[in-house]
């Protein structure tokens, strides 16, 4: 099985958030964080993405696009919720229109706390993110070996 | 006629590595521009190797083929170009090849991606009258279309075609895709059309693009080279240090522009076109 974990191209949809995260998971961009060390892209593109970063809760209008985005994801794929809006809603958890975490519309793997999350725990989540991409690539590929 | 066959072979195997290390350095070189660290110079062959480890979303059934169909042309290309063959043949399968990734792009049927198509379209619009007129020139200046005759010429074409010479690195910020003329990829960060052309590629045939890249930038440098190099054999060197400083030149005009409207783009190429390729073309033909 190939090395896949030096090239995380990342997918980042911002839900019911008060843009906090974003502008941090965009600092993570710029030459302080850089992380296009890492080979971090950030791709536009769910069908060229392979972590699923999401920020902000999710609502009534935003959940049919959160999970067709998840779904246009081509397989090995990850979740990363960042910020406490992702994980659970957050503040804006007892809001009318508020359903709750990020977990409520897709299944989410690394919860990044924070509000805002620091970039340095966002990449550390992309980071946690990768190890797990690189590790279902590989149950994925012995799932093709049993059956073929 | 022995060394060009080594030479298309060397292509055909060494292509894609060159490519792949250029571009790494391309990425290493803007991420020095912005002052960060950027990714390591390996960084395409992983996300090449990742992408072919991917699940392959087709979106439309005939899209895969069609890839492949400009995978194989655009190396047909190259492999013509090094074997020196003639160069109007080269430029005109390289047309083709386009012409089959534009419909890859139009295919899906997805709004981003069909702008991104036509995008391309208006691209070869833009570029094409330079890259004939350049074949043009090296007729005038050489007496035939054969690469091998030009590349063994006594004296580098450059010498009568400075013109044709600007106007081709002019347009080569287009074939590379280098701002301000990325319109059709729109190249991460600017992601207006998301991905434009690419926006429907995932996995394999993604990949199978970005190798496709690869060998045409090899291409479009050798046609760079073919301005430099006669038959003294020192003129390689020449030729190698001319190609390097070119893809530099690229590289900064890339960092160092903003995107350009479509209109502004056509308008500005064919300007740059007429005036150095056209003038050049007049100039020969009088001394001729
Ligand atoms: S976690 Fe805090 S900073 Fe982030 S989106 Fe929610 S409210 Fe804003």
């Amino acid at each position: 099985m190939a090395n896949i974990t030096r090239s995380p191209w990342l997918l980042h949809y911002d839900g019911s958030s008060c843009n906090g995260c974003d502008i941090e998971v965009l600092a993570c961009l710029t030459p302080v964080y850089d992380a296009e060390r890492f080979g971090i892209i950030n791709t536009g593109d769910p069908m060229q993405a392979d972590i699923f970063l999401i920020t902000g809760g999710v609502n009534e209008q935003n959940m049919p696009v959160v999970k067709q985005l998840y779904e246009q994801m081509p397989e090995p794929k990850v979740v990363v919720a960042v910020g406490v809006c992702a994980c659970t809603g957050g503040v804006f958890k007892d809001c009318y229109n508020i359903i709750g975490g990020a977990d409520v519309a897709i299944p989410v793997d690394i919860y990044v706390p924070g509000c805002a999350a620091r970039p340095q725990a966002i990449i550390d989540g992309i980071v946690k993110a990768v190890a797990l991409f690189q590790e279902r690539a590989q149950k994925s590929e012995k799932e093709v070996d049993k059956v073929g | 006629m022995k060394i060009s066959i080594i030479l298309a072979i060397c292509y055909l195997v060494l292509a894609p590595f060159i490519g792949g290390l250029l571009e790494g350095i391309d990425r290493k070189l803007s991420a020095r521009m912005q002052r960060r660290v950027g990714p390591p110079v390996l960084q395409p062959f992983y996300d090449v190797i990742k992408l072919f480890n991917k699940e392959n979303q087709v979106v439309y059934k005939s899209q895969s083929w069609l890839i492949v169909t400009y995978f194989v042309l655009m190396v047909l290309t190259g492999v013509m170009f090094f074997a020196g063959f003639d160069l109007l043949m080269c430029f005109f399968v390289m047309s083709t090849s386009a012409t089959f990734l534009y419909f890859a792009a139009c295919v899906t049927g997805s709004p981003y991606s069909t702008i991104g198509g036509h995008r391309e379209l208006l691209q070869m619009t833009a570029y094409e009258p330079a890259v004939l007129l350049a074949c043009v020139g090296f007729y005038l200046a050489t007496g035939s279309f054969d690469v091998i005759t030009i590349a063994t010429a006594n004296t580098s074409a450059i010498k009568y075609l400075p013109g044709f010479f600007i106007a081709f690195v002019f347009i080569l910020t287009i074939k590379m895709r280098k701002s301000p003329f990325d319109t059709s990829a729109s190249h991460h960060p600017h992601q207006e059309l998301v991905k434009g052309l690419t926006t429907e590629f995932s996995g394999k045939n993604l990949a199978l693009f970005q190798v496709s890249e690869w060998y045409e930038n090899v291409f479009l440098l050798g046609v760079v080279g073919l301005f430099i190099i006669n038959s003294k054999p020192v003129s390689i060197i020449v030729t190698l240090v001319v190609v390097f400083l070119t893809f530099f030149l690229e590289v900064l005009i890339d960092n160092s522009n903003g995107r350009m409207k479509w209109q502004q783009m056509l308008k500005i190429t064919w300007i740059v076109t007429i005036v150095t390729a056209g003038v050049n073309t007049v100039v020969l033909m009088f001394i001729n």
